[in-house]
């Protein structure tokens, strides 16, 4: 961990859109990174990232492959640091409050971070068991409230009406798009703040894709979402804001549609009329 | 929202028939020296259980006089005495089961413990040793683990253990650690039994746990888990079944064994309730009097007590089998 201050990296590197969070001021799940970097062993994954993420929005994640972009989203809530001889130096602020900082609690900044993988990763237990799984480490026992929280979350997540009547019945038996919502249930039985999601439609045909944006628009309302994608017209469907990533660097952040339509940096346009990449 | 969209498309159910009738070229074409190797690998496979069914019929006629003769009362009388030609095989029944469940009482929680540890915890460098030095536990000889038996653990017992558990745990308050400690005994063998079968528990274990997938792990960790959460929460659901079949290949080693468990068991043909005391298994009694059996109902009810530990073990694999498929099986209700 570096021994910078914030205040040092601040002054050498301003953040250059503070972000303001829509709607309310102080809306939980604002996201500050400044000057992220992060290593694998000797190798270099990130390179100095500075941006800011707003609440109750859906931000993208755009870029080529390894370029950087689950490294970041898995900073956000730590995951990566699990990866024997990694490494990190500045800082990811999560509402005001560093998450590297000594004595951060992982456990509860994972809770408050969802995440939904490329590949559902559903448990191969009953549905109920796997939304519950959440509120049951986080010591909830008592079964009405259990209940209640797998319903809601079932709901969120537009799956409520499909399962409810086989919530005891594996979840290895659903769709993939039912197992990647079911997922994303699992993840809001928490009640986090953000949602970090690594090309969750990637593996899925096209109307499962929908169903999933849809539900995506619908949760911002609640929520901070990051969404990495490959998909171009996936992030200019469903993002608010989009982020440019190119060989460890966050090349370019803003508006969606300004970005995609005008952006400022040449590589950023090369890659978005698919000139490389 | 255009409706235009770079993801994978969709499944086209069309695309199955051309498939199969590719497939079915291919059976049916080929020269006939596929044929020939077919059939000869056909041939194979059918030896096998052709063997075992050999088998079967040899062992029950064999052991048919004595199971006639005896009837039921071959598996709940205690009397076995070849003088009078009268057998029993209660004893050697019970000591074989009560020796083997000792065994996997003390083994398995152990193994799975171990490898967890490897799998799970240990750093990476640690991890071969480890699992080196246990498999090797399996290389040892059983006529090595029985004088190791005969000569540390048995007086082990004796003088240190067996006193703990009665006098100071107060165990000897109960009938199964009661009575004067002898050495040899039903504990000695499942110790030993425990020792021998824990490596096989153990690699299976440890094998189907390093072959969770990383994304269960990282689930339970991005859902707030603690690395032991993770481990009791996902990753041992997960295995559940592989462990499962770990836990039963050891048990039928247990029940198996033979030269380790006579010789530290005592090799008496009576029923004790404390494990302090000797017992029998059917493998030491088969092995103790074979070679020296007096007549032909002795032999037989050799083989009959034989064909009782097939049917044990029979039983066992199915039960295994059975348990594999509640815990994996897509049918599974969960609590
Ligand atoms: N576990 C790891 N160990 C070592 N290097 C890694 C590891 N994971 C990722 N990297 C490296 O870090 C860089 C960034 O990888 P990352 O997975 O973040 O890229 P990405 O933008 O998500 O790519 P993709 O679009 O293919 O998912 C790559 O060069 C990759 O090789
Ligand atoms: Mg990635």
């Amino acid at each position: 961990m570096s021994g910078v201050s914030l205040t040092e990296q601040v002054v050498r590197e301003p953040i250059p859109e503070r972000p303001t969070g829509v709607g309310v001021p102080g809306t939980p799940g604002l996201i500050d990174a400044s000057a992220f970097s992060f290593w694998y062993g000797k190798k270099q994954a990130l390179y100095e990232i500075t941006m800011g993420i707003q609440a109750r929005s859906i931000t993208a994640f755009i870029g080529p492959s390894g370029c950087g972009k689950s490294t970041f989203l898995r900073s956000i809530n730590r995951l990566n640091e699990l990866i024997p001889g990694t490494r990190h130096e500045g800082k990811i602020f999560l509402d005001d409050a560093d998450i590297y900082a000594r004595g951060t609690d992982v456990v509860a900044l994972r809770q408050r971070t969802g995440m939904v993988f490329q590949r559902w990763n559903c448990f191969p237990k009953s549905i109920y068991e796997n939304v519950a799984f959440g509120p049951r480490i986080n010591g909830e026992t008592d079964r009405a409230k259990l209940d209640e929280v797998v319903e809601g979350a079932l709901r969120r997540a537009a799956l409520w009406d499909e399962v409810k009547d086989r919530l005891r019945e594996s979840a290895i038996g659903l769709s993939g798009g039912q197992q990647q919502r079911l997922c994303i249930a699992r993840a809001l039985a928490n009640d986090p703040e953000v949602l970090l999601m690594d090309e969750p439609c990637s593996a899925l045909d096209p109307i499962a894709t929908q169903r999933i944006e849809e539900l995506l628009v619908e949760l911002k309302r609640e929520l901070t979402i990051v969404i990495v994608t490959h998909n171009m017209q996936q992030a200019a469907r469903v993002s608010d804001r989009t982020a440019f990533f190119f060989m460890g660097r966050l090349i370019e952040i803003g508006n969606t549609a300004e970005l995609f339509t005008s952006p400022r940096e040449a590589q950023t346009e090369a890659y978005i009329t698919g000139r490389f990449g | 929202m255009t409706p235009s969209n770079a993801a994978a498309p969709l499944p086209d159910s069309g695309q199955g028939t051309p498939n199969t009738a590719i497939d079915g070229q291919d059976l049916q074409g080929g020269g006939w020296s596929d044929r020939a190797y077919d059939a000869l690998l056909t041939a194979f496979a059918l030896c096998v259980p052709l063997l075992l069914v050999l088998l079967i019929v040899a062992l029950t006629m064999a052991a048919w006089p004595a199971l006639k003769q005896f009837g039921f009362g071959f598996l709940t009388s205690s009397d076995w005495d070849p003088a009078a030609e009268h057998f029993g095989a209660a004893p050697a029944i019970y000591g074989t089961i009560v020796s083997s469940v000792i065994a996997l009482v003390i083994a398995t929680p152990l193994a799975i413990g171990v490898a967890i540890f490897v799998a799970e915890f240990a750093p990476r460098w640690l991890r071969q040793p480890i699992g080196f030095l246990i498999d090797l536990l399996a290389a040892i000889p059983s006529v090595v683990y029985g004088l190791w038996g005969i000569f540390v653990l048995v007086p082990a017992l004796r003088e240190t253990v067996m006193p703990f558990l009665r006098d100071t745990l107060h165990l000897g308050a109960t009938p199964f650690f009661s009575g004067p400690a002898y050495g040899p005994s039903m504990l000695a063998a499942g110790v030993v039994l425990a020792i021998m079968i824990l490596p096989y528990i153990s690699s299976v274990s440890r094998e189907v746990l390093l072959a969770v997938p990383r994304s269960q792990r990282e689930a339970a960790l991005a859902l707030g888990a603690t690395r032991w959460e993770a481990i009791v929460g996902a990753v041992l659901p997960f295995a559940r079944s592989g462990i499962i079949g770990g836990i039963i290949l050891g048990l039928g080693r247990a029940l198996g064994e033979t030269m380790a468990v006579t010789m530290v068991i005592g090799n008496r043909h009576e029923i004790a309730a404390s494990l302090f005391a000797p017992g029998y298994t059917i493998a030491s009694l088969i092995a103790n009097e074979f070679a020296e059996a007096s007549g032909d109902m002795h032999l037989s009810a050799l083989m009959a007590v034989g064909f009782v530990l097939f049917v044990i073990t029979l039983l066992v694999n199915f039960v295994a089998r059975w348990l594999v498929w509640q815990t994996s099986g897509g049918t599974r209700k969960v609590g």
